[in-house]
């Protein structure tokens, strides 16, 4: 029971990485507030395969942070994490835009045979293997001496929602990893209109990147009715929203640009959770 | 004497034209329901370019209740919180108010209001935003030309959080 849930866990935190259908994710419990002094909203943070019911694991605490409209960055305040999601409150006390985002980086090596799945088992086990979440440091001694064939991939991403208290102001981009940055303000989407947003690599516009946005409230209808589209040369893309909820919107990316010497390549994943507010 | 007496008279009768008059009515309908609560109010005007161009009225609960202040249900009036609500500094004078009880509530502006005397000439439209704890919503607009050189009146009849509500514009 316990190792199944750290399998989880572990899973939970490669999951950019792998091509699980799995979605992560962070909710707020309401995205457009007033209120001056104390305004608690509360979050949910899962990985699902149904958006938004948490039905895998939860999502770690460790590396959510909430950055306020001035810029300073706290933690998650009274947090939790339950059996399939975590919770924790976040205190609204400026007026402006708040990004709650947990951002991930982290190497993984794999070593060995590449086995098509269903192939006759290696001659020597041993020889293959691979890692996740590991460390520089750790590359030497974790990886046997003599294996061949060693891959090592940085990954970077970033899973994040926004909370507006009073008047939005502009979500500015890190210029780290892959990233949306709104032309219409994520907290200022209505249905039947169109939004616009760049998506960024490292502060430069990320061209010919494909969009997913699901709507959520899944489990109650028959199809998932994805909405995908694919960002311009500019890297910019437009979506109108159909119909009122919450949607869940993922980006992925890969290149050669990685901060560790030791890496071969780098993948990048962006997810945000948006609100769209019916007319 | 007498040439004095008419152009006092004139005077007299120019003032009217001086004193255009905007008057809104709206009904808060009376609800058969379990748990009721007076709906939260917005009287606004919008330019062609749907930005708020004037508020004329906001009735919400403007004190603390076991639940938080009463601002904290102003973005519900989501409209209204979008279009202008979220950028004000509240309360506002001559604008926000207390709630309301279902009824007819008469609105009366005079031209020379800065509100009205500052709007570019063009077309507006008259926008009335309701909303109520656990009730639904209810947005109805009525489009009119400014300054009126003639009078206009419009009409629209609410079906749920809102009764009629007039539009009378008097030159």
């Amino acid at each position: 029971m316990k190792r199944s849930l750290v399998l989880a866990l572990a899973l939970a935190a490669a999951l950019p990485i792998t091509a699980s259908a799995h979605k992560q994710w962070l909710v707020p419990s309401v995205t457009v507030v007033a209120g001056e002094g104390e305004r608690w909203v509360t979050v949910d943070a899962a990985v699902s395969n149904d958006l938004f019911y948490p039905d895998f694991v939860p999502v770690k605490l460790d590396n959510i942070s909430v950055i306020a409209p001035d810029g300073s960055v706290g933690k998650p305040e009274n947090g939790a994490t339950l059996k399939t999601r975590s919770v924790f409150d976040v205190n609204l006390a400026q007026q402006g835009t708040y990004r709650i985002a947990n951002v991930n980086e982290g190497l993984s090596a794999r070593w060995g045979e590449r086995r098509a799945p269903g192939s006759k088992p290696p001659a020597d086990p041993k020889a293959s293997g691979s890692l996740r979440s590991v460390t520089v440091e750790e590359l030497p001694t974790k990886i046997p001496a003599g294996a061949k064939n060693v891959e090592i991939t940085e990954t970077l991403s970033r899973i994040e929602t926004f909370i507006t208290n009073g008047e939005p102001t502009p979500v500015k981009p890190t210029g780290k990893g892959l990233e949306l940055v709104p032309s219409t303000h994520p907290n200022d989407l209505f249905a039947g209109e169109e939004a616009r947003f760049q998506l960024q690599l490292d502060g430069k516009p990320a061209a010919d990147l494909e969009v997913l946005i699901v709507r959520g409230a899944t489990r109650y209808r028959n199809a998932q009715d994805e909405i995908r589209v694919t960002s311009d040369a500019n890297g910019e893309f437009s979506v109108t929203w159909p119909e009122p909820g919450m949607y869940w919107l993922q980006a992925r990316a890969q290149d050669k640009n990685t901060s560790v010497k030791e890496a071969n390549a780098r993948r990048l994943s962006y997810v945000a959770t948006l609100e769209v507010l019916p007319q | 004497m007498r040439v004095t007496l008419t152009i006092a008279l004139s005077g007299l009768l120019a003032v009217p034209a001086y004193a255009a008059e905007f008057d809104v009515d709206v009904q808060i309908p009376q609800m058969r329901v379990a748990e009721y609560h007076r709906p939260y109010v917005a009287v606004w005007i919008e330019g062609a370019d749907n930005k708020a161009a004037a508020n004329l009225a906001v009735w919400y609960q403007d004190k603390d209740t076991k639940e938080g202040h009463g601002t904290k249900w102003l973005p519900d009036l989501r409209q209204w919180w979008r279009r202008s609500g979220r950028t004000l500094d509240l309360p506002v004078d001559g604008v926000t108010g207390p709630t309301r009880p279902a009824g007819e509530h008469a609105l009366n502006f005079d031209a020379a209001d800065p509100r009205l005397a500052k709007l570019a000439p063009g077309q507006y439209t008259l926008v009335v935003e309701a909303v109520r704890e656990v009730g639904g919503r209810e947005l109805l607009k009525i489009p009119f030309t400014w300054p009126a050189t003639a009078p206009q009146s419009g009409k629209a009849q609410g079906k749920t959080e809102l009764g009629a509500v007039a539009l009378t514009i008097t030159p």
